[in-house]
């Protein structure tokens, strides 16, 4: 027997002209935690997908424990021990925490022998490991961090003996992430192999004893974690130095810019989303909010932008009530100085099939500069778009090129330079830096600071605290569409942490 | 997980794709007239020569896509903004009283060309007249357009039985058609331009509206991509979640479009009418409002891919035409098979041989870039 669960020698994989996988060589020890990092689209993904049998590798050899194993689908990959807990959790959400660990195992058609045999299993393993989950619970019901320990427990239910966890952190609170850490110690204490993908450099110098770096399609390193440091895996990543904290003068606040008063937004089915919510931001500041993504944050951000009714309650933008109750109109917002970076750039932000330039006026091209009549003056829109390119350094410089063939970095850079280029007063800010490299995110950072610093009042969303934490003056918290509470950015983490997860708040109700 | 992809080169993207999808339509085409006992190379010469081999082959093709450019504008200017207008056909069909009310008002009193202008204007206002309830219906109140509109063409059907049998047949006539229109009624025909090319129109009836077609072409082409009314569909069409962001009008876009829309295919009516039948009769659309859906998907709701396609069923129609006058055993139905066939190939699988060519591509790009790394 071999002493590496996993091995891969020669790994190549093209999609076209895409070299996602170039010749990667790995060994990852039995019964370790072994961490994958790199930017997006480094090819960590690719090459997990080959291991679970998603896409076959165009050459190379895969072993399993010293056996040379053919994974042409994810069945066989089940069958050589392999699970894999995805980013989007593979759960159907109407159906019970035992038949979702069932389906695809149900072992007949008639399920009444399967499920008493499951659920006995179930028992067993919730024990060994030391996860509690209700069998009987539905999935939807569940919260986002019991959900996950589902899909571990559905992969240790089909014997994996190696788990794979696709950025397993980005929707939990620290106190979820913390839990998590504690089974993936767990698991591996049992003998089983983990291998952790991330981007968050932090975790993997908590959890991991080895770490392998990708960068554009080559495994470029592994190291030992006791033996490396954050300073090196970021530069390994990104193949320059980093700066990993960002650089930020003291917040000189002038007036109030918005003005949120008693804010209440109920979505369609009549759930409230957002509760009573007051706050102010000032010139020359960044409000962070915090929060576990799906407490309102996104609802507020629309509600303020135009883009959704709210139920009740009051706006003012630069000192003018904004009709926040109407159907909405955010354009009307945009002509009155506020600016708008959507948490979804897919989505909202852009539209992906659009040539670069379209989408770099998307909700000003009523703009007289992009034609004086009902007729775009398509010169003026490209070299618009082309001043922006330059401007914000957004690769490849082409403003006829789709925007779905940009990176995710680049891709964030064409709305930021579309919002941040028209001067508003007042700046909301989705998500900055999702799904961005690390080499982009450091420039966003900078160009988020100096917007502050020319002093327009900022208020960024995101669900990464550390984010928030580097950039916010003031931090408010929300859970479960209320604000829990605001802190300073130097609050512990775990203080903000336990906000997060709405612990304070309980006790306020205990009390 | 992202799915990487390889971006195929333009000519295989817009040529070669859509001439195997449709050298495969022709091939099952074939194995069904072999069924039918007849040589399938042989009717494949007879349907091209019949199209095209001749003058009056040629003005008849071009003729016959002259209407499906108008109901395949009119379908793909909805798609744009993201909506699936099955009504050309009825809006078409409407779109007939503008051209009809414009003749027989002013036959008498006015050349061509001022007629011509005002039977144009009274065909977009009837056919977009039409398309306006189910805009409506589908920007305000939420009613699916798909539904709408076909209903609508149901409604139409009656409509325009009753128009001809009590508003525009003559008394003391059998047939539901309107008199015969005086020369200020009649549009000319294209004669002069098939023999710039030494050939001769013989009895087509390629007339003066397929030029009308071609411009209204360009016109749809600037219409989406060189103003912001088509910025604004493109974006509703693609994200309308985006349109919402960057403070787009939804509700008014949707009705606008589907206005455009049906004033394209109610243009469509001058064919018939102006062009060749000189009156308006019963169901002078003839099902060019379906064809015209094929038509927007194998032209990718592109003014240009649409007039080629259009062409393509054009010559399906005239060729087929021959075909069963000189086949017998291939009957007008069998024609409509074919035709079917190439709807299914070039529009529903479009998708089909995709993969197999991009893996193919992907293999070769890979194998000279191995080439130029050895060099």
């Amino acid at each position: 027997m071999s002493d590496f669960a996993i091995e891969l020698k020669g790994i190549d994989k093209r999609f076209g002209a895409v070299h996602a996988n170039k010749n990667i060589n790995l060994k990852v020890a039995k019964g370790t935690i072994h961490g994958i990092i790199g930017e997006n689209g480094a090819g960590k993904s690719t090459l997990m997908s080959i291991l679970y049998g998603f896409y076959q590798a165009d050459s190379g050899e895969i072993f399993i424990s010293g056996q040379k194993a053919n994974i042409k689908d994810s069945k066989a990959a089940i069958s050589a021990g392999i699970g894999m807990v995805h980013q989007h959790f593979m759960l159907v959400e109407n159906f019970s925490v035992l038949e979702n660990i069932m389906l695809g195992a149900e072992e007949s058609a008639i399920l009444t022998k399967g499920i008493t045999k499951a659920r006995a299993e179930l028992k067993r393993l919730e024990e060994q490991y030391e996860m509690e989950v209700d069998p009987d619970a539905i999935i939807e019901e569940l919260p986002v961090g019991v959900q996950q320990r589902v899909e571990i427990l559905k992969a240790i239910y089909r014997k994996a003996d190696i788990l794979i966890l696709d950025e397993p952190t980005g929707v939990l609170t620290p106190p979820e992430a913390d839990h998590l850490f504690r089974i993936l110690a767990q698991l591996k204490e049992q003998g089983k192999t983990v291998i952790l993908i991330t981007h968050k450099l932090r975790e993997i110098m908590a959890i991991t004893d080895e770490v392998s770096v990708m960068r554009r399609g080559e495994m470029v390193a592994t190291r030992k974690t006791s033996e490396t440091s954050v300073e090196e895996l970021a530069e390994l990543m990104v193949g320059r130095r980093v700066l990993l904290h960002v650089e930020k003068g003291e917040a000189k606040p002038g007036e109030v810019k918005l003005s949120v008063r008693n804010l209440t937004v109920r979505d369609s089915r009549g759930v409230t989303m957002v509760d009573n919510v007051s706050f102010d931001v000032r010139a020359g500041e960044i409000v962070g909010i915090a929060g576990v993504a799906g407490n309102g944050q996104s609802e507020l951000l629309e509600a303020i932008a135009g883009m959704r009714p709210a139920t009740s309650g009051t706006v003012t933008l630069n000192g003018q009530p904004v009709d926040i109750t109407g159907p909405g109109d955010p354009a009307d917002m945009r002509r009155r100085g506020l600016a708008h970076v959507p948490e979804d750039r897919h989505h909202t932000g852009l539209v992906l099939k659009f040539e670069e330039a379209e989408n770099a006026m998307l909700g000003y091209h009523g703009d007289r500069k992009f034609g004086q009549s009902f007729l775009l003056d398509v010169e003026s829109v490209r070299k618009d778009a082309m001043d922006k390119i330059e401007q914000y350094d957004i690769r490849p410089p082409n403003p006829r090129l789709k925007t779905a063939n940009f990176s995710g970095g680049n891709q964030q850079k064409i709305v930021l330079a579309r919002e941040m280029e028209r001067n508003p007063d007042v700046l909301i800010i989705g998500q900055p830096t999702r799904g961005v490299d690390v080499g982009a995110i450091e420039f966003i950072h900078k160009r988020i600071i100096e917007m502050r610093d020319q002093g327009k009042a900022i208020l960024l969303v995101s669900v990464e605290l550390d984010e928030i934490r580097s950039l916010a003056d003031r931090i408010i918290v929300m859970f479960a569409g209320r604000i829990a509470g605001e802190r300073n950015p130097d609050a512990s983490e775990g203080e903000i942490g336990l906000l997060m997860a709405g612990v304070e708040q309980k006790l306020e109700a205990a009390e | 997980m992202s799915t990487p992809f390889a971006k195929l080169p333009v000519w295989v993207e817009y040529a070669l794709i859509p001439l195997v999808n449709l050298a495969v339509a022709f091939l099952v085409a074939g194995i069904v007239v072999v069924f039918v006992g007849e040589n399938p190379l042989e009717a494949a010469r007879i349907m091209i020569t019949g199209a095209f081999g001749s003058g009056e082959g040629i003005g008849f093709t071009l003729y016959y896509a002259t209407y499906f450019i108008f109901t395949g504008l009119a379908v793909a200017v909805a798609f744009h903004a993201g909506l699936f207008n099955i009504g050309a056909e009825g809006q078409a069909y409407v779109g007939g009283i503008g051209v009809a009310a414009a003749c027989l008002t002013f036959d008498h009193t006015m050349p061509w060309y001022l007629v011509f202008v005002l039977a144009s204007l009274g065909a977009m206002a009837f056919g977009a007249l039409w398309a306006l309830i189910p805009a409506w219906l589908q920007a305000y109140r939420g009613s699916h357009i798909v539904i709408t509109t076909i209903m609508f063409n149901y409604i139409a059907s009656n409509l325009m039985l009753y128009m001809l049998l009590n508003v525009f047949k003559p008394l003391g006539q059998m047939a539901a058609q309107s008199r015969t229109f005086e020369p200020g009624g009649q549009l000319p025909k294209l004669d002069w331009l098939l023999s710039i090319f030494g050939l001769d129109i013989g009895g087509a009836p390629f007339n003066f509206s397929f030029l009308v077609a071609l411009v209204a072409a360009f016109v749809v082409w600037v219409l989406i991509w060189r103003t912001r009314l088509g910025y604004e569909m493109r974006t509703m069409g693609f994200q309308p979640h985006a349109a919402r962001f960057a403070g787009m009008k939804s509700k008014r876009i949707v009705v606008i479009a589907m206005l455009i829309s049906g004033a394209l295919a109610g243009l469509m009516a001058l064919n018939p009418i102006m062009g060749d039948q000189y009156r308006i009769q019963q169901d002078f659309v003839t099902g060019a409002g379906f064809v015209g859906i094929a038509v927007a998907l194998m032209g990718r709701s592109h003014p240009v891919g649409i007039v080629l396609a259009a062409i393509l069923f054009g010559m399906l129609y005239q060729g087929g035409a021959e075909l069963s006058f000189d086949m017998p055993e291939i009957t007008r139905d069998m024609i409509v098979v074919i035709q079917g066939l190439v709807i299914l190939f070039a529009g529903a699988l479009e998708h089909m041989f995709r993969p197999a060519i991009t893996a193919f591509f992907a293999r070769a790009s890979k194998s000279r870039s191995e080439a130029a790394a050895g060099a």
